[in-house]
């Protein structure tokens, strides 16, 4: 009887449909799996940063006026945010770092991983409420 | 089924909705989703809807299973997107106000619908040479005595049943299917830091390779899929730290 209800039950709340790609479902890790997407992605982003100012801070053994030219081209809204974005990368893998470092050479690090990833994604925030404000009031308020 | 422990204990059925990722690679060129209602009861496992669905409904699904009680490892699935034993997923322990999505593993070849090719799997286990490997004559000549502390240390990885759960869980493997993945690692373990075994040194030299220990990330997704509740990351970690010390840390023997 109450198999027919929920029966019932169910052909009224409409079928959820099965996912439309023949690819599998997105792999549900948790903490562990979702830091280390967040570390791969900023620090290939801090690498093509560095990339970058390697070659623009090189400028000024050639050609100081060369230097000037392309440092003061950064001094850009959309360049502004991007330092917001990058002091962000930076922190969230330098914070995640220490967690990574203590996974592999102490065992308390395995033991408290997932801790340790909401430790460092607070002191994150606490860090960027800290520098986003200020950094945002010298890129759109002039000076 | 008038022997359930489900019936007598009063509880009564209800319909559940499994989604299956289907794939014959006889007809099909790329895996479908396809729905099936089940009546179950909240004690049955994955692996009974399963059964049911094959007995009663389709006889086409193909899936592994031998003993069904978790020791085997035959009927390791992606089950609403993680890695577990079909036959310890109880129904009860899944949110069934939504279909439940079960898949094959991820990174090892797709046969036909939760049916993977482990051979690569085994081949990497293989490698790790995971037999004892002890040439020196017991002392005594009898037997080759072992304290509670040298037992202690390797007693977590003696627990592996191969099913593959953790290296189909790991991103690292999805991508490089030359990652010796974690299982291998895990049974490496096993005998590097048993005190009777002669061939640490010859392990730690396979595993410290660019495909070796090097490659984990350190994701935890093998800890969190571990049927069997293995610290799969923490061993990882220690024959990590075993190759940079030249050999595993074993306690004074008896």
């Amino acid at each position: 009887m109450s198999s027919q209800a929920a029966r019932s039950g169910a052909a009224t709340a409409g079928r959820i449909p099965a996912p439309k790609r023949p690819a599998g479902t997105l792999y549900r890790g948790r903490e562990g799996m979702w830091s280390w997407v967040l570390h791969r992605i900023t620090g290939t982003a801090i690498f093509f940063f560095l990339l970058v100012h390697i070659l623009d801070t090189s400028l000024i053994r050639l050609d100081a006026a060369a230097y000037d030219a392309v440092i003061g081209t950064y001094k850009t809204p959309i360049m502004g945010l991007g330092e917001l974005a990058l002091v962000a990368a930076i922190g969230l893998h330098a914070l995640n770092g220490l967690r990574v470092i203590a996974i592999d050479f102490t065992q308390w690090g395995v033991k408290h991983q997932r801790l340790m990833f909401w430790i460092a994604i607070a002191l994150w925030v606490v860090l960027m409420l800290g520098f986003a404000p200020r950094h945002l009031m010298h890129v759109f308020g002039g000076e | 089924m008038a022997d359930n422990p489900s019936v007598e204990a009063g509880l009564s059925a209800f319909t559940v909705t499994l989604i299956i990722r289907r794939f014959d690679p006889e007809t099909m060129d790329e895996p479908v989703w396809k729905d099936y209602d089940v009546e179950l009861y909240p004690t049955d496992r994955v692996l009974d809807a399963l059964h049911k669905i094959k007995w009663e409904q389709d006889g086409s699904l193909t899936f592994r299973r031998s003993c069904a009680h978790g020791i085997c490892g035959s009927d390791a699935m992606r089950i609403n997107g993680r890695n577990r034993l079909a036959c310890k997923t109880l129904i009860k322990d899944l949110d069934i106000t939504q279909p439940i999505y079960v898949e094959a593993i991820k990174g090892l070849p797709l046969e036909k619908d939760l049916v993977v090719d482990m051979e690569p799997f085994f081949a990497s286990y293989r490698e790790i040479q995971p037999f004892l490997i002890a040439d020196a004559k017991p002392k005594d000549g009898k037997e080759r005595i072992q304290s509670v502390a040298q037992r202690e240390i390797f007693d977590d990885t003696t627990k592996c049943i191969l099913c593959a759960a953790c290296t189909s869980s790991c991103p690292v493997f999805w991508t490089d299917g030359q990652y010796f993945g974690p299982a291998a690692i895990v049974n490496a373990h096993r005998f590097i830091f048993d005190s009777r075994d002669e061939a640490a040194k010859v392990r730690l030299d396979i595993l410290n390779d660019k495909e070796g220990v090097w490659r984990c990330r350190t994701t935890f997704n093998c800890t969190e899929a571990c049927p069997r509740g293995i610290q799969v990351t923490q061993a990882i970690a220690e024959v990590k730290n075993a190759i940079l010390a030249g050999k595993p840390a074993i306690p004074a023997g008896v």
